[in-house]
């Protein structure tokens, strides 16, 4: 057993409460606070992605063993692909919280921020941990009332508005999957995720649950704004302060809904291959309509919003692909590239979009604008923002050296080698339509030539943004090198055996 | 059976309030109204025909009790949906601050 995973949700509600309370006699301590949590779980998140090498590690809540073999207490898993999304939780929320320290000052209330900022994460923490159907629905409540209330920070016009939309779909997305919950549990009569996987594999009540699974991509979906569900994203993810949008669009819509919806399908549900074509349809769908939504944007926030549409869009197809194949049961091989290629991409998203949004932070933070028109030659007095964005920009596009080249090409390669010619094809056409997005944002915002009066005293932004914002380029750069075999193996092949054979997440949970 | 589908149509209800209200609070209150036909949605899938309330008497060998356990999670999700129901209005007091108007028509400076 490990000890480590009840802290990941301990430790940052602890720095929560601890920051209202303590917070109003010692106004700096939030800040120190805030970060101390974040390097803790930064730090237990990398020892734990180090240490758990391919193995299961369970806790379970309370002390409750199983009794007659049927698990009845709460169980909190942790395997590789959760120490995988853990990282990424923790590292890009460090950052964010190291970019607030000067950026949320513009703010009043800043312990309300760190509070929230510090409830949301451990509820994203609790998502990914959790083994246990209700279990996520609650702890996906947790981070997305924190989130409501972060969308809302600057309480103007149009923060209101966004998170007024965003809390009814939201709230419509939880009754679904609640919904959704419901209708498993009355014919397994378990909720935990690995004894109903033997329940639903032996029974063969094949509409029941294909209504649940229906229910449950569309609650899961609309979470993780997979297109017909997107309305409320780029209202949302535009309107809260730059650290937050780095963390809805980087971590937030990932682990609360890619994760699951991978959890769910690959480890519970017996994947049937109508869903699995479904699941590729809406991909494909988000990634081709996502960016052309995008391109027409003067919006930097909302520019950068639809392109998380569009660059989910990519996950949630290659995902599809080797749901496809699992499914059919044919190539494993290509089956295991196609996820290799979906987990890859997932993550190389967290660091560049999250980058882009610091990045766009940090322009309205210097210029007090989000209108692309009304920049123009910040290259000259910006240099860190500037470089940053063109590193992100160009991972984006899909331009080597940097990482999202290498995830895009084993998703395009995935494709190829399962003859889906026309998802490939259209997976290359988007790129380039990216490509000429960023090169607009890069050319109307930093090397337009066109200099207005009063804005030649524009500086680099203070220096624990900039610190934050180079990080994460280096991390646009590093990553790539995860595509080489060896590191391929240690981080992505256990997480991948983990989805394409459902034993081995359930095994060590039943205690076979 | 009936019970079910009575249990859906107050579903049914609360998103058509939802989809067609034009005032903010109207749609908070069609919300909660499919929240708590989930409510009583998960409470009827625990219910054993005969039961009793799930307080185990071991003298009372032959007793059939209800399922405790969509109950505890009822119990849950309600204080989840007094939350989210809390939250909401608090927004739509700061919406009508700014905007001075509940009609959702006229809350749209976000487009495109």
């Amino acid at each position: 057993m490990n000890p480590l995973i009840p802290l990941f949700i301990a430790i940052p509600l602890a720095g929560a409460f601890l920051t209202m309370i303590l917070g109003k006699f010692l106004p700096r301590l939030n800040k120190y606070l805030g970060i101390t949590v974040l390097l803790l779980l930064a730090m237990m998140s990398l020892i734990s992605v180090a240490t758990i090498s391919g193995g299961t590690d369970i806790y379970k809540v309370g002390g409750w063993e199983p009794v007659g073999g049927i698990p009845i207490g709460i169980y909190m898993v942790l395997d590789n692909l959760s120490a995988l999304l853990l990282c990424v939780i923790n590292i890009v929320g460090l950052l964010a919280v190291i970019y607030s320290f000067t950026y949320i000052s513009q703010y009043t209330s800043e312990n309300y921020f760190y509070s929230l900022f510090c409830l949301m994460i451990a509820g994203m923490n609790g998502v990914v941990l959790s083994g246990d159907l209700f279990n996520i629905f609650v702890f996906l409540e947790i981070s997305a009332i924190s989130s409501y209330a972060l969308v809302a920070f600057g309480v103007e016009r149009e923060q209101l508005e966004a998170t007024f939309k965003y809390q009814v779909l939201g709230g419509l997305a939880s009754l679904v999957i609640l919904l959704g919950t419901g209708f498993i549990y009355w014919k397994a009569k378990t909720l935990n995720i690995a004894d109903a996987r033997e329940v639903l594999w032996a029974g063969s009540e094949k509409p029941f649950y294909l209504l649940a699974q229906l229910l449950l991509l569309s609650g899961f979906g609309l979470k993780a704004a997979i297109i017909p569900f997107h309305a409320w994203l780029p209202d949302a993810h535009s309107s809260a302060p730059s650290p937050i949008s780095a963390m809805l669009s980087g971590v937030l819509i990932k682990a609360v809904g890619i994760y699951v919806i991978f959890r769910l399908f690959f480890n519970m549900f017996v994947l049937s291959e109508e869903i699995a074509v479904l699941i590729t349809v809406l991909g494909t769908l988000s990634m081709a309509v996502g960016v052309f939504l995008a391109i027409g944007q003067w919006d930097i926030k909302r520019l950068l919003a639809y392109h998380s549409i569009s660059q989910m869009g990519y996950v949630v197809m290659s995902a599809g692909i080797g749901m496809i194949l699992v499914s059919r049961g044919t190539k494993p091989e290509v089956a295991a590239l196609a996820l290799a290629g979906a987990l890859f991409h997932l993550i190389n998203h967290a660091a560049f979009k999250s980058l882009l949004f610091l990045n766009a932070g940090a322009i309205e933070y210097r210029t007090g604008t989000r209108n692309l028109r009304e920049m123009g030659g910040l290259a000259a007095c910006m240099p860190a923002t500037s470089s940053t964005s063109f590193a992100a920009s160009m991972a984006i596009s899909g331009l080597p050296p940097f990482n999202g080249f290498f995830s895009k090409l084993i998703i395009i390669i995935a494709a190829v080698m399962a003859r889906f010619y026309l998802l490939a094809a259209i997976a290359v056409i988007v790129s380039i339509v990216t490509l000429a997005s960023f090169l607009k944002f890069q050319r109307y915002a930093f090397y337009n030539g066109k200099r207005e009066a009063g804005k030649e005293n524009l500086r680099e932004v203070p220096f624990p943004m900039v610190l934050s914002m180079v990080t994460l380029a280096l991390f646009c750069l590093l990553l790539s090198l995860a595509a080489l075999p060896h590191f391929r193996d240690i981080i992505f092949t256990p997480a991948i055996r983990i989805l394409t054979d459902a034993q081995q997440y359930t095994a060590p949970i039943l205690g076979f | 059976m009936i019970v079910y589908l009575l249990c859906f149509v107050l579903f049914l209800t609360g998103l058509y309030g939802v989809i067609t209200r034009r005032n903010l609070v109207k749609i908070v209150i069609s919300l909660s109204i499919m929240e708590f036909s989930l409510f009583l949605f998960l409470a009827l899938i625990g219910y054993v025909e005969g039961g009793t309330v799930p307080i185990v008497d071991p003298a009372d060998t032959g007793a059939v009790y209800v399922d405790p356990l969509p109950q505890a999670m009822v119990l849950t999700a309600i204080v989840i949906g007094l939350a989210t129901t809390a939250m909401l209005m608090a927004v739509i007091i700061r919406v009508y601050r700014k905007y001075k108007t509940m009609d959702i028509r006229e809350i749209k400076n976000l487009r495109g």
